[in-house]
């Protein structure tokens, strides 16, 4: 006789029947009863009348019915809380059976009952399941904590459940200490502050002697646990890889990749001088390729997580880049994954393997891949640079297929190998410019554009190549059309002679016929530049571009690290840190957003002195709409001061006499997160200005106007206006020379003007810069001593509470106070809004109005500027 | 943790829900189904999808979508597991009628993996080593790549609590090895010795990956010669696969499969031995060859007919190759001995050795 009886009944009077067999006298006949209700339930029939009959059955010593019961009960009672109390007593009952797998189920099923007023009854038997005899039941109720916190977390602190929980990490049986790590690391999820699973060496023995008997997902959990422990010095980290090393072998991949994360997060600590840190390598790189063997999904996560791992340490798998060749019939999103690190890998030892890959690639089915296979020949010439010519011939090659995207893909490229390699394979630009007809696709016809602007005096017909592209001028997308008027400005810069039609055409379609911000801005700024300097022109049109290097791909170290110690985690999954606390991450990240093949170094082939910056801040004038946000800021700006970060007084920025009468001085400031460059502008000519805009050059850090330069009113002559320019970090980067340095465009009804003025860089400083102590002690070990610089802080008599309460007005946070030999230590720690963090250690001594700062940083080129906003937030 | 979980069919129905916490609405899916669309294949989907609110993580097995829910930060990898874990029961399931019999009886016993008081009147334990051979063998001929993935899978079904050892001639051949949580990883490390109290029933007691290439034999090779010539809409195909290094041991089971490409409309070939399909639809081809007699070595040939003015195709087709070899493990991998400890009786013992394609690709 199967189960599968109790599907078949579809009588009338179902309920009616079933009610008079669950209230019969016959065992059996309950049982067969309870079993019809259970499957009725399950394919979705509604039989919660029955449940005072089924909760009658519930007394029983009948372990396979009591297990029916208590389903039934889990499923119905969040709809019946008030019957599901009667059956209270006869769970409060279950958890004293003599029996531990009754007491057990008794004190699962309670904590599966998501309804209110039962939990206040939960609270005894759960007491006493905790500490229960049998480990079956004490594991189950460990787990039951956290089912309790989920639906009422004040009651399980109040009960001291926590405590409890705390105590079972010390349990003899390797099981409960396995479920009472998974319970607390649920429950500090939802408390991210809370120090529940604070660690100490005797804990640590415990998690790793429960770690090699516990079951697999128990196993999960301690390591996860582990990870988030802070070894006290390198000996004790050894000892712990050694223990953990042997979860390596694990067949349940989820285990290996824990393992793998606290064994690359404890190396940090190791020095790389020693035996067991090679063997260790050694050990990581089987399990690693064994991940590759899983299932796709799981190979997904594996190759995800890989990636970062071999950009933290690429000596593990350096000699095994030929599991990452790629099979025709792996799901694409493996596919592009293995590409993406195999040129991670690649390197002069294997470069020929590689690239004979790629190309076997280059001729697959699948259009994506294929692009993204060209796409890696070019990584490929940029990263190793002994194999450019090969790149570059094969992907003449490739050209030579004249299939469409694959043509398209690798003129690309080729723009990119030029901005690596200048004036050594532009004789393959005639090759390039057979093919001009068939491009379609923006990116290629921007790329072609963008040579043919770049090479324009070795190519004869550059200037009825770049004419053609003219004729549908409106009907291209914007990146087209920007660098068609780039590339005409460069020709006719070049060969001024017959060009001068042209670049009159693009410049009036770009500035009177176009309806796009950015190209008018765009158009405006060459035509005033040639008109007015053409010498200056040529110095910002055709200035010496930075060469493009493979590591504009790489992940930024000090994001590496964090995303380190999130292996095997969502975060490592989109390469992106979490957003602590609930709500999980709600950034709509998609997949392949972080995309290493694709963007990065398109930003960069503007080669225009200007890039806008976004489309957050369109460089259109006054919308009345944003006058009244302008005079928030205004007032934030007058009030703010007092409780913000400190704020220097006002400079000149911008002479009058410089600037057609138009005098800007200003300052920057921040307050509450937000960043302003606070202005005055003075009109000290005799006629009205109008019509203000202002942009910013591409800088170190980002920095952007957040909102148009808002001025309400013309402004007459003799007549100052003052106005908070909110600013963000997103706009684009690029590093400057001195980093502070800000390059700054103002235009009004008279002309454009340029200034340059340097930023204190303590208004990047966030909020959030306070590092635990931990992490701020093993952050300061780890950053090497000749990232170490140190300054003097002259004539500053404050005493070492007064320096930490200014510093902290600007967002530099005091960890630790130390008090060595009679003098004070003060240990500092800084978060720049690009995520570089900074340490410091400044030493006050009484008697001596000097102070040295020592500052260590992971990006030492801060350190100077750092410096300078101690220096001036502690004089004033 | 795991939220809500919803198996999909190939036709797009939720068939089954299950909500841990509360319950989530089946709109989440929609995220999935759009996934689904934009993938077009459904190997295609990417395993990880975030949504405004929420992640899901699916899994694709025998043509169902186990799909998960995730609200919290979770090891992706775990729920990855446990929803294979969650589909192999599912198949267990479908394979026994009764339900009741295959669920865990729940008995308490010292070592988690074994219940307690197991008894048998035929007490037999048998060991089947099982390699799978993947490789990527260029147009030329030589191998691109190449390892060989084993597991020994085990039924064991001995009465009381039996201690086994089982040991190699070639141990040295296991470098790179995923255990049974049962196995003693001490005495592996020290003494190379497989010491473990099993599991009652089927399990699969290690895995390992032998990848070194000089060890990996490929038992076969195969002579093409697929073209398509300029402006015309036909194409020659001629293949011939024959035995290499394959031990003096019977290679069979041999099968071919090769996507062709989208212009091909259909395929007019003879075949010396077994018998071929053509998918128009898909464009697969098939050729069942069976077993290689290097006598008279498997030969399929003829002529492939393109759509009319469709241009010359640039993709060369992969030969996907499915192949056994009985009787053998091809990485050299032997059994030496076993022995048990702690029960009285003398069990049966036995060990197979098989020798499989894994993914076997030879391009063009």
């Amino acid at each position: 006789m199967t189960d599968s009886k109790y599907f078949t009944t579809t009588k009338k009077g179902e309920i009616f029947e079933l009610k008079a067999e669950l209230n019969s006298d016959k065992k059996e006949k309950k049982k067969e009863a309870v079993k019809k209700v259970i499957a009725s339930m399950t394919v979705g029939k509604d039989v919660s009348a029955l449940f005072p009959d089924v909760v009658n059955c519930m007394q029983t010593d009948n372990l396979e019915l009591k297990k029916l019961v208590y389903l039934y009960l889990m499923n119905y009672a969040k709809s019946q809380p008030d019957m599901a109390i009667m059956a209270v007593n006869t769970f409060v009952k279950d958890c004293e059976d003599p029996n531990p797998l009754i007491r057990a189920l008794a004190v699962r099923t309670m904590g599966c009952i998501r309804v209110d007023k039962i939990t206040e009854y939960l609270c005894e038997p759960l007491r006493k399941c905790l500490k229960d005899e049998d480990p079956y039941v004490r594991k189950t109720a460990a787990v039951c904590v956290a089912k309790l916190h989920d639906i009422n977390a004040q009651l399980v602190e109040d009960q001291g459940f926590l405590d409890t929980l705390k105590d079972l990490i010390s349990d003899s049986n390797p099981m409960v200490v396995a479920n009472a790590v998974a319970a607390l690391s649920e429950i500090a999820e939802s408390h991210p502050s809370s120090n529940l699973l604070d660690l100490n060496p005797q804990s640590i023995n415990k998690l790793l002697t429960a770690l090699n008997e516990c079951t697999e997902w128990g196993q999960i959990f301690i390591l996860d646990c582990l990870a988030n422990y802070m070894p006290k010095d390198d000996r004790e980290a050894q000892s712990i890889c050694e223990r953990v090393t042997p979860r390596l072998s694990h067949a349940n991949s989820a285990v290996v990749l824990s393992a793998v994360k606290v064994l690359m997060k404890f190396m940090e600590m190791l020095s790389k001088d020693l035996d067991y840190y090679g063997t260790l390598l050694k050990k990581l790189a089987p399990p690693l390729v064994t991940l590759l063997s899983a299932e796709p999904e799981l190979q997904y996560v594996a190759l995800r997580n890989i990636n970062l791992i071999v950009q933290k340490r690429p000596e593990i798998l350096k000699h095994e880049m030929k599991v990452f060749f790629v099979k025709y019939n792996d799901p694409i999103y493996v596919k592009l994954e293995k590409l993406d690190i195999m040129i991670r890998l690649a390197s002069q030892a294997n470069i020929a393997q590689v690239l004979a890959e790629l190309k076997e690639y280059a001729t697959e089915v699948d259009v994506d891949f294929v692009r993204k296979a060209v796409r890696a020949i070019g990584r490929c010439a940029i990263k190793v640079e002994q194999s450019a010519e090969r790149c570059v011939s094969t992907l003449l090659d490739l050209i030579q297929t004249k299939v469409n995207y694959v043509v398209q893909e690798a003129i690309v490229v080729i723009k990119d190998i030029f901005r690596k390699y200048p004036n050594k394979y532009e004789s393959v630009i005639a090759t390039l410019c057979e093919n001009l007809d068939s491009l379609d696709e923006p990116e290629a016809r921007a790329a072609m554009i963008w040579i043919v602007g770049e090479y324009a005096e070795r190519i004869d017909n550059a200037d009825e190549l770049l004419e053609s592209f003219l004729e549908g001028f409106h009907d291209e997308s914007t990146q087209v059309q920007l660098q068609l008027l780039t590339a005409i400005v460069k020709l006719f810069l070049k060969k001024p002679t017959e060009t001068q039609e042209l670049v009159q055409q693009v410049l009036s379609l770009a500035t009177q016929d176009s309806d796009n911000p950015d190209l008018r801005d765009r158009g405006y700024i060459y035509w005033r530049l040639l008109s007015t300097d053409p010498v200056a022109a040529k110095e910002v049109v055709l200035a010496e571009k930075p060469l493009i290097s493979e590591e504009t791909d790489l992940i930024e170290p000090t994001l590496l690290d964090e995303l380190i110690c999130y292996i095997g985690t969502l975060a490592s999954v989109y390469h992106k840190p979490p957003i602590s606390g609930p709500p999980l991450a709600a950034s709509s990240v998609q997949m392949g957003a972080v995309d290493l093949l694709g963007g990065g170094l398109d930003s960069l082939m503007g080669g225009s002195g200007f890039t806008a910056p976004g489309p957050a801040a369109p460089a259109g004038m006054g919308a009345p709409l944003g006058s009244g946000l302008g005079d928030l800021f205004d007032l934030t700006g007058g009030v703010g001061t007092l409780s913000g970060s400190y704020v220097a007084p006002k400079t000149v920025w911008l002479p009058a006499m410089k600037a057609k009468g138009l005098e800007i001085s200003g300052t920057f400031s921040r307050q509450v997160g937000a960043i302003s460059m606070d202005l005055v502008l003075t009109n000290k000519a005799l006629q009205v200005m109008s019509d203000f805009a202002i942009q910013f050059n591409r800088n170190s850090f980002g920095l952007a106007p957040a909102a148009p330069l808002q001025v309400h009113a013309p402004l007459a002559p003799n007549q100052s206006v003052e106005i908070s320019l909110p600013l963000n970090t997103v706009g684009s980067v690029m590093k400057m020379d001195p980093l502070n340095n800000l390059q700054v465009a103002v235009k009004n009804n008279i002309d454009v003007f340029y200034f340059s003025t340097l930023y204190p860089l303590h208004i990047l400083f966030v909020e959030d810069g306070k590092m635990e102590r931990q992490m701020f002690l093993a952050t300061w070990k780890d950053i090497p001593n000749e990232n170490e610089a140190q300054f003097q802080i002259k004539d500053c008599s404050l005493n070492a509470d007064a320096v930490s309460n200014k510093l902290q007005g600007s967002n530099i946070f005091t960890i630790a106070k130390r008090n060595v030999e009679g003098q004070d230590m003060l240990y500092q720690s800084l978060k720049l809004t690009n995520g570089i963090w900074v340490l410091a250690e400044l030493r006050i001594q009484p008697s001596n109005p000097s102070f040295t700062l020592s500052l260590k940083c992971r990006a030492p080129e801060v350190s100077q500027y750092v410096y300078q906003a101690y220096d001036a937030i502690l004089k004033n | 943790m795991i939220h809500s979980l919803f198996l999909i069919n190939c036709s797009g129905d939720i068939f089954l829900e299950k909500h841990w916490k509360s319950v989530v609405s089946q709109s989440v899916c929609d995220y999935f189904f759009e996934a689904q669309e934009k993938a077009v294949d459904v190997e295609n989907v990417p395993p990880v999808i975030s949504t405004p609110h929420h992640y899901l993580i699916s899994i694709y097995r025998d043509k169902i979508f186990f799909v998960s829910v995730i609200q919290t930060e979770v090891p992706p990898l775990f729920v990855i597991e446990f929803l294979h874990r969650v589909a192999d029961t599912f198949q267990v399931c479908r394979r026994s009628s009764n339900v009741g019999d295959t669920l865990p009886t729940g008995q308490l016993s010292n070592i988690p993996w074994r219940r307690a008081g197991v008894k048998y009147t035929n007490n037999e334990a048998y060991f089947d080593v099982i390699e799978e051979i993947d490789a990527i063998i260029d147009k030329s001929g030589s191998t691109v790549f190449a390892e060989i993935q084993g597991v020994i899978d085990s039924c064991i079904k001995l009465s009381g609590m039996p201690d086994l050892s089982l040991s190699f001639m070639n141990p040295r051949l296991l470098d790179d090895v995923s255990f049974h949580p049962c196995i003693r990883f001490k005495r592996w490390e020290s003494e190379r010795v497989l010491s473990f109290i099993p599991p009652d029933g089927n399990f699969r007691l290690i895995s390992y990956r032998v990848s070194s290439q000089n060890l990996v034999a490929i038992p076969v090779y195969v002579k093409h010669l697929i073209s398509f010539k300029e402006n015309s809409s036909s194409g020659r195909f001629d293949v011939t696969i024959g035995p290499k290094q394959n031990m003096g041991k019977t290679v069979e089971g041999v099968v071919m499969t090769v996507h062709m490409p989208k212009a091909v409309l259909n395929m007019n070939l003879t075949a010396t031995q077994g018998s071929y399909t053509f998918d128009p639809v898909t464009k697969v081809l098939t050729w069942d060859v069976g077993k290689i007699t290097p006598q008279k070595l498997p030969n399929l040939k003829g002529i492939v007919n393109l759509q009319s003015g469709a241009p010359k195709p640039e993709e060369n087709p992969s030969l996907n190759i499915q192949f056994k070899i009985q009787q053998l493990a091809i990485s050299g991998l032997k059994v030496n001995r076993l022995d048990m400890y702690g029960e009285k009786y003398k069990p049966f013992k036995g060990v197979k050795y098989i020798t499989k394609a894994g993914k076997f690709q030879v391009r063009t």
